[in-house]
């Protein structure tokens, strides 16, 4: 069976809030805080992060390496985590090159790295993209507007364990004169999901 | 215990379709990939799901050649896999 949002899920739901109500009843958590850290969580999950990440390594080598080789240590340096006051995940950071372009998609649900890229779009969730684009991506990638060429070979990640994958596209030519800050405005969340070239 | 596999190495998806939850996706069941890296130790999301008792073990991660998962393509499906779902292949 599938990992669908129903069953099990549905379940664990149920027994998160019947433990919020009884931490709320016996005044050991005001029902407001919960909710203030739910917010502080989402207004710092936002796609920014992952830029940043993204133009740091693609300005700073040394940088760059250490985010493909541990990513949850080197997100640290930027001041991201992927934990953001819930429970941390690992991440593995992949990056497009002239040869391999990836992609990332989560067939049996919508595992996504939340705390790096904030909630996903509605088409991530998608039974259309989740089915289509681990058979057939370079034509998934074309109705998003991306035309990969030929030469270019693909990895799609299915993100179907414990493990959040975030891309590092390539960096566009035509930006050796910007910053750091203006090269992260470059960096868009379809970038960072491998959907787009940037 | 000490992990079965390591990168590089070919392994099978399992072909087992277990009545109760799985996170070993339908279209890799049976597939032979190979071993790109381990990803770390996590309880069996099977016996968790189950409220089962649950050894933590290696989760892998396993590439696989779209022409192998799905008889055509030129890509390739890099997946998660906890150890239980794989065999190895001589």
């Amino acid at each position: 069976m599938g990992g669908d949002h129903g069953g099990a899920a549905a379940s664990l739901a149920a027994r998160v809030r019947h433990v919020e109500a009884l931490l709320e009843q016996r005044g050991l958590v005001d029902p407001l805080e919960l909710d203030r850290a739910l917010e502080a969580f989402l207004a710092r999950a936002n796609p920014d992060n992952g830029a940043r990440l993204v133009a740091r390594a693609w300005v700073d080598p040394g940088f760059r390496a250490r985010l493909l080789l541990d990513g949850n240590a080197a997100i640290g340096e930027v001041g991201v985590s992927m934990g953001g006051g819930l429970q941390e995940q690992r991440l593995k950071v992949v990056e497009n090159t002239a040869t391999t372009h990836n992609v990332v998609v989560c067939t049996l649900c919508s595992c996504y790295p939340v705390a790096l890229l904030g909630p996903s779009p509605t088409w991530y969730k998608s039974e259309a993209y989740r089915s289509r684009v681990v058979r057939d991506p370079r034509s998934v990638l074309a109705e998003f507007g991306f035309a990969l060429p030929d030469a270019v070979a693909i990895t799609v990640w299915d993100a179907s364990a414990e493990t959040r994958y975030l891309v590092v596209p390539r960096r566009p030519e035509g930006t050796e004169g910007l910053d750091e800050r203006a090269l992260a405005d470059l960096v868009t969340r379809d970038g960072l999901i491998g959907v787009a070239a940037v | 215990m000490a992990d079965l596999f390591a990168p590089g190495d070919r392994v099978r998806a399992t072909s087992v379709d277990p009545p109760h939850h799985t996170r070993a996706p339908r279209y890799v069941r049976g597939a032979v990939g190979t071993v790109v890296e381990r990803e770390g130790v996590f309880p069996l999301a099977d016996d968790r799901a189950r409220g089962l008792p649950s050894a933590p073990e290696a989760v892998y991660a396993v590439r696989f050649a779209a022409r192998e998962l799905f008889g055509e393509g030129d890509h390739d499906v890099t997946v998660a896999l906890w150890e239980s779902y794989l065999r190895a292949v001589s």
